[in-house]
């Protein structure tokens, strides 16, 4: 099996959360190669969330490592996180409702300089999500959900990042705009760009995906690739809601 | 009726005084209050200190042109820089350590610094009133068709709204400006965007508390006798501006400040009877907007995320 540290674009290695005495995550650990699908499934509660905010910096670890790009970025701040390619599709979209459409893409750009790449980029967005450019000017807390959620991930793209963490991106979607939005992170990940997914629709998921860990209550308890676990008859049984046979 | 018979009885030049007066003090009012909503907008606290802000750069004009003998333009310059550099300050010592802590603490927190400053000046600056300097034409009284004004009553309006366009431009074209609206919406994405946070909360407080100066030196223009607790009534008031246009809202601030501010002149006009209760003015329209708009004139229905 290749396991060769440059080849993991993320690297998660015992990774404990508490928040307030009661640990979230115990200790667990998973790889991210470059220019692949992961998916992370499990249940609400989970722990899944907690992951990604702490991959991210907005919690602090009690212990363990993450390491990006072979760089140790365990418990720095978001901002010199950031500045790395990672970025974040959060959880609820949670797009700046008080920003227009074109504002909410722009910030996602803050951190870079270059004007006119920016302005290449936006466009770019817009031609991927039409919805988006009809809409420029609106508030974007006027916009339905889906279009949230594909603003969500165009202000993501906007950093240009090298890895791209979506957190429960189908979350009160409907079937039609869950499948838009798994068509269009497919398109992105052929293109190049490394995803890590987090899902509670772990058919959807597991579907699309190279590789694949379950959460449970803070533990990692199976991996596999996206195929793999498809077949697995616990995982259908708990997951995807088909009887074992 | 008296309602109407003092109307009647007023002439229409008293009635264009009263309203230069209301107009000037509503722009005061107007421009401390939007120190307290942008802070609010951000931090979702009431910056206590706000009040004695406006006290210290009273202070910082009248030294700088009393004692150090600087041409009161300069000392303008250097009381607004001074003023800025004292909201820092204050944030960074009193509210930052306490980001993390629950709301209330940060609260007292902002209740201490505001006793704190009074204290200081008291102690530094003796609790005598002191006679704001008279500054060469704006403190000479003109008169204008019939009714004598004095002139800072007419650059104070304009250097309000002055204030105002530039602010708006700030917060709303420039990417400062687009990071204090997302900062102000949601700190962790913010954060997850690049954004530093702590430097968008200097910038909120330099911007409140520049035009706290701003406003302080025309109040001390307008209203020359300055003391150490002479922040408090006006600092509150200020803030009751800011809750009832909708706290968080500039454009709120500044429509309550102006609905104070007028409201307070125009009521002492109309009734002098009435003239103790002044300060009082300010409380009643504040219970009575809140009532029928818990959210003030133009503040957003909010639904806090539990």
């Amino acid at each position: 099996m290749l396991t060769w540290g440059w080849m993991k674009m993320l690297k998660v290695e015992n990774l404990v959360v508490s928040y307030g005495g009661i640990e979230a995550l115990k200790g667990i650990s998973l790889e991210v190669p470059k220019g692949e699908i992961v998916t992370l499934i499990g249940a609400n509660g989970a722990g899944k969330s907690t992951l990604l905010r702490s991959i991210v910096g907005l919690v602090k670890p009690q212990s363990g490592k993450i390491t990006y790009e072979g760089e140790d970025i365990t418990g720095r701040n978001s901002q010199q996180i950031v500045k790395k390619g990672l970025t974040l599709v959060p959880e609820g979209r949670r797009i700046f409702p008080n920003l227009t459409v074109l504002e909410n893409l722009q910030i996602g750009a803050y951190m870079r300089t270059d004007k006119d790449g920016i302005e290449k980029d936006i466009k770019r967005m817009y031609e991927l999500f039409p919805r988006l450019e009809e809409r420029s000017w609106q508030m974007a807390g006027t916009l339905s959900g889906g279009e949230q959620q594909m603003l969500a991930v165009g202000r993501a793209l906007l950093s240009r990042p090298q890895l791209l963490m979506m957190d429960e991106p189908s979350l009160g979607l409907a079937p039609l705009i869950i499948k838009d939005i798994f068509s269009i992170m497919q398109e992105i990940n052929q293109q190049g760009m490394t995803i890590l997914l987090i899902e509670q629709n772990a058919n959807m998921a597991l579907k699309v995906a190279h590789r694949a860990y379950v959460l449970e209550t803070g533990k990692i308890t199976m991996s596999g690739t996206g195929a793999e676990l498809l077949e697995n008859p616990e995982i259908k049984a708990a997951y995807l809601g088909k009887k074992k046979k | 009726m008296e309602y109407f018979d003092a109307i009647a009885n007023m002439s229409a030049l008293s009635f264009a005084q009263h309203m230069v007066n209301g107009i000037s003090l509503g722009s005061l009012y107007a421009l401390i209050a939007i120190g307290y909503t942008m802070v609010y907008g951000i931090l979702l606290m009431i910056n206590f200190a706000h009040g004695d802000i406006v006290m210290m750069a009273c202070y910082f004009a009248f030294f700088g042109i009393t004692a150090f003998h600087i041409p009161w333009y300069f000392t303008f310059i250097i009381t607004i820089i001074l003023t800025a550099i004292l909201g820092v300050l204050i944030e960074r010592s009193a509210y930052r350590p306490l980001r993390e802590a629950p709301k209330n603490s940060i609260l007292i927190s902002a209740i201490g610094a505001s006793f704190l400053l009074e204290n200081l000046a008291n102690y530094l600056f003796s609790g005598r009133p002191m006679r704001f300097p008279d500054v060469p034409l704006l403190s000479q009284n003109i008169s204008i068709g019939g009714i004598e004004i004095q002139a800072i009553c007419l650059v104070i309006p304009v250097v309000t709204i002055l204030s105002l366009v530039v602010l708006l431009h700030i917060v709303n074209h420039t990417k400062t400006g687009m990071a204090m609206r997302a900062v102000s919406k949601d700190y962790e994405i913010a954060r997850v965007m690049g954004i530093n946070i702590d430097n968008i909360i200097s910038i909120t407080f330099i911007i409140g508390s520049a035009l706290a100066a701003i406003g302080a030196i025309m109040y001390g223009i307008r209203y020359p006798g300055i003391t150490p607790m002479m922040g408090v009534m006006p600092g509150l008031k200020c803030f009751i501006a800011a809750v009832i246009g909708g706290i968080g809202n500039i454009k709120g601030a500044v429509l309550g400040g102006f609905i104070l501010g007028l409201g307070e002149i125009l009521i002492v006009a109309f009734f002098p009877d009435l003239s103790g209760y002044r300060d009082a003015f300010a409380f009643i329209v504040l219970i009575v907007i809140l009532f029928y708009k818990p959210t003030g004139l133009l503040g957003e229905k909010t639904t806090e995320k539990v």
